[in-house]
């Protein structure tokens, strides 16, 4: 058959691609360029397509779906505006290397630079947004397109890829071929197998080490489940202490004895100190972030660096590391355990007993306390009693940004990796709530609850309506404090307490707005009461929204102020300003 | 600290894929005092991309590593550090001017091995071939003598010996 006899249209073709790529869900928002594409949807079943109220939220819903499961997400957007609002959801996956694939319509391809209706230059403007993008120009290229895009997504260090596709393109007609797997790219294909001469000498220095720390993150999550159960086992062989990244939480059990919390701007006493005094520093799959290194002189100074990580270009980029291992966290913590148990190497006891010690002092600090009184929720004491509640459940928890992503961080415990999805890199408000959505269509019988704060609920929060379509049972727990809470702890610390546009005026009735949109609303400012309203939320099988009136002026500690070593922390409220902030620490963010 | 580093980049011959070089650059900040591209495979659809750079060290190391995480990109290779390499650059030089100066340009070009491409009776278009250094020098000499016009294609660069990139 002719390809003009064809049946096919180019967005059949599409459809049937996506098919072919295992793909379940597609988060989408219709317009007039993608009018076929939502067409041909119409005529299966196979492909089911979750409608959002935004663009944006499409993709932290596409993000959530792909981190909950290991799964490429998928996105299926308008042009123009539909384009480039999705822009801000893109950048958020590129930071924190979630494996998207967005369709964007385009003008037809004899309208593009006409300034047409809703035309925007997509491939223009997601180029520094995306891990790759696409402009088919012709329907005998879309197909391969499709698959290229999937393979791009999902290999290496995962990442958004864009496919702009003119209306015209999915309108012709042309035949579909299956591809040929497993899809081989002429140019991209990035080092997954560590070079085993680099492995053995990391396990010469990781055993020699007298103060180790491993440190994890989120490079364990993208290697997928098998990587962190390969951690988990490789830090017992060791009996090393070990830290987390925030997107690494999960990756090892945070009940575990040798587990230190997380480190960073807020992470724990002992984490980072044991960072800054370390003599071997195992990190596998972080970034060297700056909120995880604070002043880089003084990042870690006497210690030997072994970086593990599937991009190259992470490797020296902050911080210049002894021994870079290129390659992907679950095979090369694969290596490293056979090469362990083929040279049985001798740990020193006696210095690591030591170090445990010093690493028990810091713990005996107990730098996550706070003081709960019978008047006023704190959000620590929240998030504890949502815990216990939770613990036994089947639960993911996703978070907007701010103190409270901070809270959720410190105070929720991650057994499991893929539990816990929040903005990292990019600190998007308003990611959680739309995040939460797509963990819950991908694990519809789980519990799966956006830790949220009254300022970032409020920027995605026409998503309740997505939630009352599907009948998705998200719960948003919200810690009210009035506030933009984290502009307001920097305000506090670092702008002499000057409240400049940090107080959120004029909010909603939570509970009269979810009820607007056929959710339930709760509210909560009773301490002795607080038990209930969870329970309640956890039993209610609808969309939840929880108010929880907290401390309004409650901050979170521990705190690393910006351009301070990691002996800097500030503990607590009584600790403050014991050196005040160096010009050049104002200076960042 | 901060030196000069020549890179050479086999890319797809594909729309944007300079963009995306260059974006990457200004992007991330970092600094561009040369670049030239054109296809050099026309059958496997292959552009080069010479691109003089500054940075230090481990700048320079980030710039090769981001380039070569960019889909279409084949190789990177940097030329400066990967032993010896020849580096050319051509210019078309427009003198204008008449008399001794006239004549003292046209032996100058005849010192640099510039060739006369276009000539009127009060007007030379040189084309010069040679290093940056070479052309700057020669450019330098004609600014006395009635320099009206420059183009330069900026540095394209290879390693000596029989290995290819």
């Amino acid at each position: 058959m002719k390809p003009e006899e064809s049946a096919t249209t180019g967005a059949d073709l599409l459809v049937k691609a996506l098919i072919d790529e295992e793909v379940e869900v597609v988060f989408g928002y219709p317009g007039g360029a993608v009018l076929p594409i939502y067409d041909s949807l119409f005529k299966q079943n196979r492909l089911r397509h979750i409608l959002v109220r935004h663009e944006q939220a499409a993709v932290h819903a596409a993000e959530g779906y792909a981190r909950s499961t290991g799964r490429v997400g998928v996105v299926l957007v308008t042009s123009g505006p539909g384009a480039t609002n999705a822009v801000t959801g893109l950048t958020d996956a590129l930071m924190d290397s979630v494996p998207i694939v967005c369709l964007t319509g385009q003008v037809p391809t004899h309208l593009i630079g006409n300034d047409a209706f809703q035309e925007a230059d997509t491939t223009g403007i997601t180029r520094p947004c995306t891990k790759h993008n696409y402009l088919v120009k012709a329907v005998d290229d879309l197909a391969r397109t499709v698959h290229e895009a999937f393979y791009v997504a999902r290999s290496g260090r995962p990442g958004p890829v864009v496919i702009d596709l003119p209306k015209d393109v999915l309108m012709n007609k042309h035949d579909y071929v299956a591809p040929k797997k497993p899809v081989q790219h002429k140019s991209y294909r990035p080092q997954v197998k560590p070079e085993l001469k680099k492995v053995e000498e990391a396990i010469e220095l990781i055993a020699g080490a007298k103060r180790p720390i491993f440190y994890a993150g989120g490079g364990i999550v993208n290697a997928g489940p098998k990587a962190s159960k390969l951690l988990t086992q490789f830090v017992h062989t060791t009996g090393y202490p070990i830290t987390n990244t925030l997107m690494g939480l999960g990756t090892f059990p945070a009940s575990d004895k040798q587990f230190l919390g997380m480190l960073g701007m807020h992470g724990t006493y002992e984490a980072n100190l044991a960072m800054y005094h370390c003599d071997v520093m195992i990190n596998i799959g972080a970034r060297f972030d700056d909120r995880i290194t604070g002043k880089l002189a003084e990042f870690s100074p006497k210690s030997k660096k072994i970086h593990v990580d599937i991009d190259p270009s992470s490797i020296n980029k902050n911080v210049r590391v002894d021994l870079p291992i290129v390659g992907d966290a679950g095979h090369v913590l694969e290596d490293m355990i056979r090469v362990w148990k083929a040279k049985q190497p001798k740990v020193d006891h006696k210095a690591l007993k030591a170090w445990w010690a010093e690493i028990d002092k810091w713990r005996a600090r107990n730098c996550l306390a706070y003081k709960q009184d019978k008047e006023t929720i704190k959000p620590q004491y929240a998030l504890e009693r949502l815990y216990h509640h939770i613990k036994d459940k089947d639960h993911y928890i996703t978070t907007e940004v701010g103190q409270h992503q901070m809270w959720a961080a410190q105070f929720l415990k991650f057994e499991q990796p893929n539990r816990w999805m929040t903005s990292g890199g990019l600190g998007t408000m308003g990611y959680g709530f739309p995040s939460a959505m797509g963990v819950q269509i991908a694990h519809p019988d789980a519990l799966v609850i956006d830790v949220a704060g009254e300022a970032s609920i409020m920027m995605n929060i026409q998503e309740l309506s997505t939630v009352a379509q599907y009948r998705l049972p998200v719960k948003i727990f919200i810690l009210n404090n009035q506030y933009m809470g984290m502009v307001r702890q920097w305000q506090e610390l670092l702008h002499g307490g000057r409240y400049s546009e940090s107080y959120m005026e004029s909010l909603p009735d939570f509970v009269k707005l979810a009820e607007a949109f056929g959710a339930v609303g709760l509210r909560c400012h009773d301490p002795a009461k607080l038990d209930d309203t969870i329970k309640q939320m956890i039993d209610i099988k609808k969309p939840v929204v929880v108010d929880v009136l907290v401390d309004k002026t409650e901050n979170c500690f521990p705190m690393i102020p910006s351009g301070a070593a990691h002996y800097d922390m500030l503990l607590g409220p009584d600790d403050r300003a014991a050196k005040p902030v160096s010009e050049e620490g104002m200076v960042l963010v | 600290m901060t030196s000069s580093h020549t890179i050479s980049v086999l890319v797809d011959n594909e729309p944007g894929i300079l963009a995306r070089v260059v974006g990457l650059f200004s992007g991330r900040g970092y600094n561009i005092e040369s670049l030239t591209v054109a296809e050099t495979d026309a059958k496997e659809n292959l552009s080069r991309i010479t691109i003089v750079t500054a940075g230090t060290p481990m700048v320079i190391e980030q710039i090769k590593a981001q380039l070569d995480r960019l889909v279409p990109v084949h190789k990177v290779r940097d030329l400066t550090v990967e032993g010896p390499h020849i580096e050319r650059e051509l210019a078309l030089v427009k003198v204008k001017g008449t008399g001794d100066k006239r004549v003292e340009a046209l032996r100058l070009a005849d010192v640099f091995r510039a060739k006369v491409i276009d000539a009127k009776t009060d007007s030379f278009v040189f084309e010069v071939t040679g290093t940056s250094d070479k052309v700057r020098t020669f450019v330098g000499l004609m600014e006395s003598l009635g320099l009206v016009e420059l183009g330069r294609t900026g540095i394209v660069a290879m390693s000596r010996g029989g290995e290819a990139l």
